[in-house]
């Protein structure tokens, strides 16, 4: 292999894994709201359409950028305790498989709403980010994907953060570890879930405004959960680390593929390479590479 | 001996009981060959039955797979492609071979590949199944648009659906076509209400209901959950050959997509899981209520009521539906049927 | 007495002993050896451990169950008594040691054929069909004697009709030894809890099994409920002849009904003899009366 030959998979493989910071940003929400609650949110794509579809509307309305962003935030919030209190209170002790399906109307729903208020036109988001590549020893490296990864790291901080040195933050790992438990010592649950799929939502906010700066602002955005499904199997359902860690396999091999597995069978493999490598990896690890092994309780 | 013996204290025949249990279908077999070949209307059929049927057929069989043995599956429409897409290239490459071959063999290509995209179900359980049927849905897409050889090479993809015939007797009209679809629906629903009800269903339930003590009693639960996916896949195939031969009119990879799978799995939810009337009436509810909503829309809104608002409505009042189902009636249409025939049934006596 | 006549019994055949202890390696307790000395023993561990993430839930206990008798291990909340149970029905895979059930020789039971190796079960949670009538789940006990396939049943074909007509009567039955008439075609899920622990029971005898596990048959019943159950328990030793393993937490119940018990905490065997020795065993105080609830010294 010659060196350039070198260089360019050096380029893929930072392409890909910059674009797999991008899937994990959409997978850590479904993990906060899978920890808490049992519930795999199909939502959280409409979500991330949602506040992205928000945000833009605001800022083309002439709202200040800071402010667009506070009251999509708020939104979020809004709309994180309205799922609460109006899907998930009614369906408690129903089962995970109920819950989802449930999650699957919700997303329906937020689709449909979102884009019979804002309409169904693309936006294009400007977040004054540059997006030149630039050069590091010979590899080309896009800046915005770079500024993306960053963002997303200092979430993912943040996050840990809010979940280890707050009092909520200890709840919802009470939560996490034994819904039953956390009960009977007296926390409340609709509170801890509330807050949860508000920091969904806010995970969403972000994802949707990088994803929607990339793609424009459009319905095509809650297909990213399409994306963040082989992301979740892989590393865990349960897992943040196992988000992270997913989406950097799953974003580094899809473009490895693509260029040098693709030409073999025609192209356009990004669609399900990622569930067949996920999948390949479930029948080795049936939790994922981070995901709990659940003893069978009998 | 056993047998002989229990058939010989059941002699005395209730006809009071067998006239009832024989109205329903007899006035159902009446309707479906009577009736609507006569007096209904080109665009009833058309617009309306024959996405009713194929629908409804799709429907029963994911209600084996999930409503009855609680493997969830989102990747349907990909098994209705296989059939779809098999019973175009048997037809089209095996000189002379019989409608009805051509469907059978159609559903044991959907069932093959029912069987393999289910091998996972084997190590894998809940959501992560579930995850991975949509790899089976993306795979068949994918592979459909990119091999050219599946639609005859046709350069837009869309290829147009055979010739009908049964014993030489064409079956391209409407009425033609409806009659394939009612026949064949008819004819696998009796067979599936059969299978539930024998030990074969109980087994599924079981499996579905606590998958731990089927297998300590002796329920082979693999064989069992592979099944399930064969005899799934192998009716949503032949439901995707009518949706493509009969209603549609053409084959193509596009129509069977990712919403197609949600469709169908709303059918179930709906109509009601592990209810086979349930998937008929989900289906029947589907394929009427955005027609119903369209009009409503016209009415109160007027013009304001355009097709994107229609489409996005249509998601909203869908989503909220199916929400309420859940929490309200997680039995479906068919448990809501039940009820109001009871109240029926005591109103008159 | 129990106790007694069987210590006798296994003196006059020293060399079994011997045999076994050579197979089995170093047993420091005597009475241990023998007990697993007897010739018609239908149940033996040797030297099961198992752990989880680390956690040990049971280490080196033996067992021995002959045929006949009501065997009960009992023993604190988390001593390792469900355990037990789940790694004699294949559940859980042990980690060391060996498990013999009428003579075959197991490291893994397999789960699968637990039904063909006339084993039955209940679970400590209920554990039904809840989709099916109570008539369909007792049914569902003898689901490993069908043979006939799905197309035989679909067109009704003779072979599918006899193991219908054959399952049948042999529910009709169990049904009737359970007083469960009333309630045969209700939906299971629509009983009261006690009626369900008793389909539960039902669908495990409808099997013939000569080796019945109960996980904590009655717990959460009330002492009526208990009372019955216990006759259903020990009628069902005496008019089929099935060997019983009683997992109970509640020492009380099972005093009267047991012929031998063997006591765990913490994983390992404490005390194995007849209700009375057991009783009398000071281990067994101490473990009971060390545990911070009051019930479980009742039976004292």
């Amino acid at each position: 292999m010659s060196y350039y030959d070198f260089l360019f998979v050096i380029e893929v493989l930072v392409g890909g894994l910059l674009s797999g910071v991008m899937y994990s940003l959409v997978a850590i929400g479904f993990v906060l709201i899978y920890k808490t609650s049992g519930v795999l949110n199909f939502a959280q794509g409409s979500m991330v359409l949602f506040a992205a579809l928000t945000f833009v509307s605001l800022v083309e309305r002439r709202v200040p950028f800071a402010l667009s962003l506070l009251i999509t935030f708020a939104v979020m919030v809004a709309l994180g305790f309205t799922i609460e209190r109006t899907v998930l209170r009614p369906l408690v002790n129903r089962s995970p498989m109920t819950l989802f399906m449930a999650t699957l109307g919700l997303s329906y729903i937020i689709e449909g709403a979102a884009q019979l208020i804002w309409g169904t036109q693309v936006h294009g988001l400007d977040l004054g980010i540059d997006d030149t590549p630039f050069e590091v020893g010979g590899v080309l490296i896009s800046s915005f994907d770079l500024l993306a990864a960053a963002i997303a790291a200092a979430m993912v901080a943040g996050l840990s953060a809010f979940f280890y040195w707050t009092r909520i933050g200890l709840a919802f790992r009470a939560v996490a570890d034994d819904q039953f438990a956390a009960l009977a010592v007296g926390l409340r649950l609709p509170r801890i879930w509330g807050t949860v799929w508000t920091a969904a939502g806010f995970v969403a906010l972000v994802a949707g405004l990088l994803w929607g700066a990339r793609l424009g602002v459009q319905f095509s955005l809650s297909l990213i959960v399409l994306k963040a499904l082989p992301v979740l199997v892989l590393g865990g359902f349960d897992s943040i680390l196992g988000a992270i860690v997913g989406g950097l396999i799953i974003g580094a091999s899809e473009k490895l593929a693509e260029v040098y597995l693709g030409p073999f069978v025609g192209g356009g493999i990004e669609g399900w390479f990622a569930y067949a490598l996920a999948l390949v990896v479930l029948l080795v690890r049936p939790s994922g590479l981070f995901g709990q092994k659940t003893v069978e309780r009998v | 001996m056993a047998v002989q013996a229990l058939d010989t204290a059941r002699l005395p025949v209730d006809w009071a009981k067998l006239v009832q249990k024989l109205a329903l279908p007899t006035a159902l077999f009446v309707v479906a060959y009577g009736v609507v070949p006569a007096y209904a209307s080109g665009y009833l059929v058309e617009a309306i039955l024959l996405p009713f049927l194929a629908l409804s057929l799709a429907a029963v069989g994911l209600n084996l797979l999930t409503g009855y043995c609680g493997q969830l599956s989102l990747g349907s429409s990909a098994f209705m492609a296989v059939g779809a897409f098999g019973a175009y290239n048997f037809n089209l490459r095996v000189e002379g071979l019989p409608l009805a071959v051509t469907m059978i063999l159609a559903g044991i290509s959907a069932a093959g590949f029912g069987v393999v995209f289910g091998l996972p179900s084997l190590r894998l359980r809940g959501f992560y199944l579930a995850v991975s049927t949509l790899a089976a849905q993306f795979f068949v897409q994918w592979a459909l648009t990119k091999f050219g050889w599946f639609s005859n090479d046709n350069p837009s993809g869309v290829v147009s659906a055979p010739h009908l015939a049964v014993a030489g007797l064409s079956l391209d009209s409407a009425t033609g076509r409806y009659l394939l679809s009612v026949t064949t629906v008819i004819l696998i629903t009796v067979l599936v209400s059969r299978l539930v009800n024998s030990a074969t269903g109980r087994n599924f339930i079981a499996v579905r209901d606590n998958e731990t003590a089927a297998r300590v009693i002796g329920v082979p639960v693999l064989k069992t959950k592979l099944l399930a996916f064969a005899l799934s896949s192998f009716i949503i195939g032949v439901a995707g050959v009518l949706w493509a031969f009969t209603y549609l009119r053409t084959v193509e990879p596009a129509g069977f997509n990712l919403d197609r799978s949600f469709q169908i799995l709303f059918i179930i939810i709906i109509g009601g899981l592990a209810s086979i009337r349930g998937a008929f009436l989900g289906a029947a509810f589907i394929v009427v209520f955005p027609l119903f909503l369209s009009r409503l829309g016209a009415f109160v809104f007027g013009g304001l009521f355009d097709s994107g608002v229609l489409d996005m409505s249509q998601r909203i009042v869908l989503g909220a539906l199916i929400i309420i189902f859940l929490i309200a009636e997680p039995n479906g249409l068919s448990a809501l049927f039940d009820r109001l025939k009871r109240r029926i049934g005591s109103r008159s006596s | 007495m129990i106790g007694a006549s069987l210590g006798a019994a296994a003196y006059e055949r020293a060399p079994e002993i011997s045999r076994i202890l050579a197979g089995v390696g170093p047993v420091e307790d005597t009475r241990r050896a023998r007990l697993s000395a007897k010739a018609d023993a239908i149940l033996t561990l040797n030297g099961i451990g198992i752990s989880f993430g680390g956690v040990t839930a049971l280490s080196d206990v033996d067992l021995e169950v002959k045929s006949g008798e009501i065997r009960a291990v009992i023993g604190p909340n988390g001593a390792g008594k469900s355990s037990l149970i789940n790694i004699i029905s294949g559940l859980y895979h042990a980690d060391h040691g060996t498990i013999t059930i009428d003579g075959q020789p197991f490291a893994r039971v397999p789960a699968n054929h637990l039904a063909r190796l006339g084993v039955a079960r209940t679970f400590q949670n209920l554990a039904l069909f809840g989709g099916l009538s109570v008539r369909d789940n007792i049914a569902s006990g003898r689901v490993h004697t069908r043979h006939a396939s799905f197309v035989e049943h679909i067109a009704g074909l003779p072979r599918a009709r006899r193991e219908d007509a054959m399952i049948a009567e042999k529910t009709d039955q169990i049904v009737a030894f359970l007083h469960l008439e009333s309630v045969a075609d209700r939906l299971v899920a629509t009983l009261p809890y006690g009626l369900q622990k008793r389909v539960e029971l039902a669908r495990a005898l409808v099997a013939e099994p000569k080796l019945l596990l109960l996980d904590e048959p009655m717990a959460g019943m009330t002492a009526t409920e208990k009372a019955e159950m216990a006759g259903f328990v020990r009628a069902a030793r005496d008019r089929h002849g099935v060997t019983i393993i009683l997992i109970e937490h509640d020492i009380g119940v099972v005093m009267g009904l047991s012929d031998r018990v063997a006591v765990l905490d913490y994983g390992r065997k404490i005390a194995d003899g007849t209700p009375a020795q057991v009783r009398a065993d000071p281990a067994v105080i101490q473990a009971y009366l060390g545990t911070a609830e009051g019930e479980d010294s009742e039976g004292i």
